[in-house]
């Protein structure tokens, strides 16, 4: 049996928050808990950067002949929007916060194997971020977030190179922290933690930095060629010179295709914790959920043509790309099919992570679906470039990934900070995400089938209404990320002290390790005895 | 990495196989065999790089583990390479498909 | 350092992609420039680059048994070889300087119908040696890293680790240029 620590009744015991109160005590950190905290803060403000470039191009887009900016700062906006949000936001987010934070604690390590290279990572994002932003600063890039050739080799005068260094630098933050999580879950695992009894939120974080590790160096060398091609114009990418340009493509989307499973597997991994938790039942399925994990990791590998369909790429091997992609959406799907198994005969209750989980599943599975349309070849030559695709990858990357990491925040709050923040607000906020996020992008669907183009800063006026619902959606979408923002911040200054576990959950993070953990992670050795997940047989104790 | 250590006799051989390697990809290049000649050099290639790895690198005597890991890599560079040029090759079976031709 | 190998496998990777690309696209392009590739000095460099892979597994093996003497030795060896490959390749850089076959706007080759190609070619050549042998500098600074933190007695027969990865790390340098060098230096050379 797994013995349950119990809070010391008297004084203020050392957590991993209150040991050290200087600035260098966490600038110089190397303690996985306070990166994780430091990519926190730095990632939130990334999310405001990026998200304010999309209420600039939703206000916009409320008038026909575009609101507010002409063509060339439309493009600009666009751009820095999908860099930001993309590079800066969602392939960090989770693994850098949630899975610095409880990895170690979740496989029974103090830290991670290499805790300065870890550093490090934050450093690298930090500074390509700061490149990114001061490329922003200076007049920004328009090149969209794809940097197609020979547009942004040879034709476009923006800050092209700073972008392209600073998502160089930001991409070496990825595959150092990717690396760090190979080692730390093969050499870690306290006695006992067997593969088999990993928690799945570990299982996706490793597909993930396998993906980190494998992919990103490829998107590195292809921005370096890029900025090479810049100043010595050889014509690498450039027809005119004899180049192919859907040679870029062919590079960037070998790494760009397997980055989006970098950022879901993460958020799925955190689904994968709080069904079990909030359905009181074991997963159903572990080893396919786990598996399931690895495949996606793999044939996501195997996929990136289908963003080449229309470029000039042979049909032959199109007709390959889209077979093997219908192949990647059934690992994926296994998994919806898991969770939901998980919650048949479950002792569901709705908390906030929970109603997270619920827009996950459901908001993922539609853009899921909606990927599948794309991925017909016969179909994406109507589909592509439209506000479709635009509609696809913010399901996918909003509505689940966002979703996720939300959950994720709240159902961990306590642990992280050792306080509860107001379940009622909670509640609110996530309600006005989902209506806000659905009013946003389900009319971009329907722009897209009536064959609305993506990228345009005008548009034809019988699309107005649909394109007012999704700026009217956005706004609302705002106002339910700001929410969470103020609450949070206030519940970690001020909200009633969290008890060890609130959620009655399973797992070393919450039976093992003090509420807000020390630095060492725990106060003895543990020693794992039983599988992950363990909840049945046991009464449902909401210590709260 | 409590191996056993490896004697120098085993590290020359290695060396000079390669060396040998190395005149002999020279001297098949100033030959003339066509297309044969690309598939001698990276054979030739493939054989010099797996001794490095197999002896130098010791891979011989490692885990199934770190195997795993040296084969994938070289394996996902495999994909990169073969899918890219499948498209390449492939364009040319359609009409008007390429036009670097 | 095999988890980061790895990613240095897919760095390189993509420039080997974008070569074989272009290499099926304009074989007769490609194969014109091997004039102007010095196959001799490529062929030194090879071998210079092997028996710098072997002073470094027989140093890994010297720290093995504790030897220091013969490591610190073996390790000054690589790094001389690592100093002498790149002192080559730092005289033929300077002959495609002198011959205008540096991509940009100085670039000028001497057969038309394949200038466009060939550019495409030297940009590629730039690139995949230059890259290595940025790689071959950083390796020659862990190498001195090495040296000195032998001479300070850090290593022993018991841990000797960071030799074992340093020497990893410059195997890999040289596998890919055991790939790099037919695939420049040996396209279509005929006597």
């Amino acid at each position: 049996m797994s013995t349950l620590y119990q809070q010391p009744a008297v004084g203020e015991r050392p957590t991993y928050l209150n040991v050290d109160y200087g600035w260098k005590s966490w600038l110089f950190t190397t303690d996985h808990k306070r990166i994780a905290l430091l990519y926190l803060f730095s990632i939130t403000a990334f999310f405001a950067v990026g998200g304010s470039f999309a209420v600039m191009m939703r206000l916009n887009l409320v008038s026909p002949e575009g609101l507010l900016f002409n063509a060339d700062t439309y493009n600009k906006l666009f751009t820095m929007h999908g860099i930001i949000m993309v590079f800066f936001f969602l392939v960090p987010s989770i693994p850098a916060v949630l899975g610095n934070f409880l990895i170690p604690i979740m496989i029974g390590a103090r830290d991670l194997a290499f805790p300065r290279i870890n550093l490090l990572s934050w450093y690298l994002y930090m500074i390509g971020g700061i490149l990114a932003v001061t490329a922003v600063v200076q007049g920004g890039v328009d090149t969209g977030w794809t940097f197609y050739a020979p547009f942004s080799t040879t034709y476009s005068n923006t800050h092209v190179i700073l972008t392209a260094v600073g998502v160089f630098v930001a991409g070496f933050s990825s595959i150092l922290t990717g690396l760090n999580f190979i080692i730390t879950i093969h050499k870690m695992r306290a006695p006992g933690m067997t593969w088999s009894r990993l928690p799945l939120f570990v299982w996706s974080h490793y597909a993930t930095a396998i993906i980190q590790v494998l992919g990103t160096p490829v998107v590195a060398i292809t921005l370096v060629l890029l900025g090479l091609e810049r100043v010595f114009h050889a014509g690498i990418f450039d027809p005119a010179d004899g180049g192919d340009p859907i040679l870029f493509q062919h590079l960037f989307w070998f790494y760009s295709h397997p980055a989006v499973y970098i950022m879901i597997l993460p958020g799925m991994g955190v689904i994968s914790e709080l069904v079990p938790c909030f359905s009181r039942k074991a997963i159903f399925g572990y080893s396919f959920v786990a598996y399931s994990s690895m495949a996606i990791a793999v044939v996501g590998f195997l996929v990136w043509g289908h963003h080449l369909f229309v470029s000039g790429q042979s049909l032959y091997l199109g007709t390959v790309f889209s077979f093997l992609s219908f192949v990647v959406a059934v690992p994926s799907a296994i998994k919806v099919f898991n969770w939901t198994a998980t919650m048949y005969k479950g002792s569901i209750t709705f908390e906030t992570p929970m109603l997270y989980a619920f827009g996950f599943i459901g908001l993922f599975t539609i853009g899921g679906l909606t990927g599948l349309f794309l991925a017909t070849m016969a179909v994406d030559v109507h589909l592509t470039d439209t506000y479709f695709v635009v509609a696809h990858f913010h399901y996918v990357m909003v509505g689940g990934m966002v979703m996720a990491y939300l959950g994720g925040i709240h159902f961990w709050f306590p642990k992280i900070t050792g306080r509860m923040y107001p379940e009622g607000w909670a509640k609110f906020a996530a309600l006005i995400v989902f209506v806000g996020f659905n009013l946003t992008f389900f009319p971009q669907f329907i722009l897209g089938y009536l064959g609305a183009p993506r990228r345009y800063a005008t548009y034809a006026p019988e699309f107005q209404v649909l394109n007012v619902m999704s700026s009217a959606g956005a706004s609302i979408l705002g106002i339910g990320y700001i929410i969470p923002l103020v609450y949070l911040t206030w519940a970690w200054m001020r909200g009633p002290k969290a008890p060890q576990n609130p959620w009655g959950a399973k797992g070393l993070e919450w039976e093992q390790s003090p509420t807000p953990p020390p630095t060492d992670n725990f106060e003895h050795q543990p020693i794992v005895t039983e599988d992950a997940y363990n909840y049945a047989g046991e009464e449902a104790t909401l210590d709260r | 990495m409590m191996h056993p250590v490896v004697p120098v006799k085993t590290y020359v051989f290695v060396f000079l196989a390669l060396i040998t390697l190395t005149a002999t990809t020279v001297a098949v290049s100033k030959i003339e065999l066509g297309e044969y000649n690309f598939v001698a050099a990276m054979t030739i290639a493939v054989i010099k790089g797996s001794l490095v790895v197999w002896f130098f690198m010791h891979v011989n005597r490692s885990s199934s583990l770190t195997r795993l890991f040296v084969g994938a890599g070289f394996f996902w560079m495999a994909i990169l390479i073969v899918f890219t040029l499948s498209d390449y090759i492939s364009r040319g079976w359609l009409p008007g498909g390429t036009w670097w031709k | 350092m095999w988890v980061f190998l790895l990613t240095e496998i897919m760095f390189f990777g993509g420039m080997f992609g974008g070569y074989t690309v272009y290499r099926n696209m304009y074989p007769e392009a490609f194969a014109s420039t091997s004039r102007f590739m010095e196959v001799t000095l490529g062929g030194i460099n090879t071998a210079v680059l092997i028996t710098s892979s072997f002073t470094m597994a027989l140093a890994v093996r010297s720290a093995q048994i504790g030897k220091k003497r013969a490591l610190i030795t073996l390790l000054i060896c690589t790094l001389v070889l690592g100093i002498v490959f790149l002192g080559i390749k730092y005289v033929e850089y300077h002959e495609k300087w002198v011959d205008h076959h540096i991509p940009g706007p100085g670039f000028h080759y001497d057969d038309p119908r394949y200038a466009q190609q060939a550019q495409i070619l030297f940009y590629l050549y730039f690139a995949m040696t230059g890259m290595h042998a940025l790689h071959m500098i950083v390796g020659a600074g862990l190498i001195v890293t090495l040296i000195v933190m032998a001479a300070r007695n850090r290593f022993s027969k018991g841990w000797y680790t960071p030799v074992e990865i340093i020497g990893l790390y410059w195997h890999f340098v040289d596998i890919v240029w055991i790939f790099l060098f037919p695939l420049l230096y040996l396209i279509g050379h005929h006597p």
